[in-house]
């Protein structure tokens, strides 16, 4: 129409269909963002509203009922168990990884720092009932089910995440802290145990904290190594001892109504800890990522 | 007042010793932390040898026609793998080619177009879907999902695609449909995050250069972002498919554990983990444990698989991207 102005500010047709384009596209993307929250939401909505009616404070300090008819109860046994199973792990899995660290992150030259890496990944990406089979080969067959046999299977989960996120925070540490020590005449190790460590302790805690949430859960590697459980509670890491996730997963094999109400209850229960847990590390977390930085 | 003294006997031999005090300091914690570096690498090969070692027994009886075989006979002790890997390789494929664009999607809207208040938001609630333990994903899939499938989703899927061989047969609280979704929403996170991590390494002045050049949003992202980070994508995908084919207890509880290759996703199935999980308590034979092992080395050498090439094509991407700086 305007033939007298070539560069006509509006918008032609190509430009239109170029902007419903874009918007149609950042729409979907804002659908695909809002379906992800509204299955978190859908599931923490079903767990939180079955699950409440039977939480009381009998169902943290009882052990289940053990009567034929009888179906009440709590989970005492299973969260001293879940407690006394990932303590076990994370006295394995913490200094391991923290040792792994220092060495990829003091010592190893390029080719080796790869190399640990790659196998801290594929431990990582390792199916956790394939980690639950090699335990039960390792400790079970020889020694039978125990807190410690569950405790060994979950570390092995857990080691790869300690360790990246201990190697995440020490590469954090100004390197002009470690030429400093140097400078001053310390030896390497005094340098790593005195000025490292201690600047980098509040991190490496939380990044273990995160992969104790991710351990707590696990239901897969408890199958072979620490499920044939009595309903006493105990605190005894040699004795086979229930854990959350197994009640849940056991109680839903049963027929009873009362059991899968107590498995909504325990799920409730798993939950708010680990997504507590979760939330609170990455707060700790970037709070202690952004004092390094600084 | 005096500049330091000229260092006397006495000192230098405190400092030697300091010095060999240092030295063996130094060698100790060099070897305990190479000694624990080992000892995690130890771990990945001993776990193959375990397996290798437990599923002996069936490895010898049934040698690799294991994965071709359709029977799992606990009476006749005649076991094989093929409706598992098959059941394995159905549900964890679907459930990438919905999860793949979808965690696309969301780290786009994470990384590209989202408010930056929004995005710290929305981007944790994606992280925190990945916390949920499994079996609580299990326990909402089977008494919370399958209803919903059985009820509503299945009846729509048969009225509207009814004709194509996906959905023929009548809706269940168990089977594929129920299991791919779950597996879905398990691997959203984990691929969603990765690819966040890509389109964030894309750097910022070449993304305002296409904007600048007139390009739209979207254009921006089709023309920079995606060609950028087209490889690391791909392993992406990689790392989600290998969080799929491990996963036991939240398909266990909805697939249906019974054998079987179907093509409509309505009708019962299991996978290699999920048969594991289901049965490894109740073996009483030896065979049967060894043949269920076998099923786990299959998976592991599955999972080995995509692992390794995701980590590779992953690596490989770092070094380009270094490399171009």
């Amino acid at each position: 129409m305007d033939e007298r102005a070539p560069f006509s500010l509006r918008p032609t047709r190509q430009l239109r269909r170029r902007k419903v384009v874009n918007r149609v596209m950042e729409l979907l993307m804002v659908t695909a963002a809002l379906l992800a929250v509204a299955a978190l939401v859908l599931v923490i909505l079903a767990v939180v509203s079955r699950g409440y009616k039977a939480i009381s404070w009998e169902f943290f300090t009882q052990p289940p009922a053990t009567g034929f008819f009888d179906s009440g109860g709590g989970i005492a046994n299973a969260i001293v168990g879940t407690i006394v199973i990932v303590a076990c792990a994370t006295v394995f899995a913490l200094p391991l990884g923290i040792l792994i660290a220092i060495y990829t992150h003091e010592f190893a030259p390029a080719r080796i720092r790869r190399f640990v890496s790659f196998a801290l990944d594929l431990l990582n990406g390792m199916p956790s009932i394939v980690i639950g089979i090699f335990v039960y080969g390792l400790i079970v067959l020889a020694h039978g089910q125990s807190a410690v046999a569950g405790g060994v299977a979950l570390a092995i989960l857990m080691l790869p995440l300690v360790a990246r996120a201990t190697q995440e925070v020490l590469a954090l540490v100004p390197s002009s802290l470690r030429e400093a020590s140097f400078a001053l005449g310390v030896s390497r190790w005094r340098t790593v145990v005195g000025v490292i460590l201690p600047l980098s302790l509040g991190g490496i805690l939380t990044g273990t904290t995160l992969a104790i949430a991710r351990a707590a859960g696990e239901t897969a590697p408890l199958l072979f190594t620490c499920a044939l459980t009595t309903s006493q509670v105990s605190w005894d890491p040699r004795e086979a001892l229930q854990s959350i996730p197994l009640t849940i997963f056991q109680d839903l094999e049963d027929p009873d109504p009362a059991l899968h109400e107590q498995a909504w209850a325990a799920a409730l229960v798993l939950m708010a800890f680990v997504l507590a847990v979760s939330v609170l590390s990455k707060v700790a977390l970037a709070r202690s990522r952004r004092k390094l930085s600084r | 007042m005096s500049a330091p003294a000229a260092p006397t006997p006495g000192r230098i031999v405190v400092l030697g010793r300091r010095r060999a005090g240092d030295r063996i300091g130094d060698g100790a914690l060099y070897g305990v932390t190479a000694a624990a570096a080992v000892t995690a690498v130890l771990i990945v090969g001993l776990i193959a040898y375990e397996l290798v070692k437990q599923a002996w027994p069936a490895v010898e009886e049934f040698g690799l026609g294991f994965v071709t075989s359709r029977a799992w006979d606990p009476v006749k002790l005649d076991f094989g793998a093929l409706d598992f890997i098959y059941g394995t390789a159905y549900t964890s494929f679907l459930a990438v080619l919905i999860a793949g664009p979808l965690a696309i999607g969301i780290a786009l809207f994470l990384s590209e177009i989202a408010p930056r208040g929004v995005r710290g938001v929305i981007g944790t609630l994606v992280e925190l879907l990945a916390a949920i333990p499994s079996v609580v994903i299990g326990l909402w899939g089977i008494f919370v999902l399958g209803p919903f499938v059985d009820d509503h989703l299945g009846p729509f899927l048969q009225r509207t695609l009814g004709f194509l061989p996906f959905f023929k047969g009548a809706p269940q609280l168990t089977g594929y449909l129920p299991a791919v979704i779950v597996l879905t929403i398990m691997i959203l996170p984990i691929t969603a995050s990765v690819a966040r991590e890509l389109f964030l390494s894309v750097p910022d002045d070449v993304e305002e250069a296409a904007l600048a050049l007139g390009a739209t949003r979207w254009e921006m992202i089709r023309g920079v972002v995606l060609p950028h980070t087209k490889g690391g994508l791909v392993a992406a995908v990689m790392l989600g498919l290998g969080r799929a084919v491990g996963e036991a207890i939240a398909v266990t509880q909805v697939i249906g554990d019974t054998l079987g290759i179907h093509i409509s996703l309505f009708e019962n199935g299991d996978t290699l983990a999920s048969r594991i999980a289901s049965q490894y308590q109740g073996a009483p034979d030896e065979l049967h444990i060894a043949s269920l092992v076998y099923l786990g080395l299959v998976l592991l050498v599955f999972s080995l698989a995509t692992n390794i090439a995701a980590q590779l094509i992953v690596r490989r991407f770092e070094f380009q991207r270094i490399g171009a700086d």
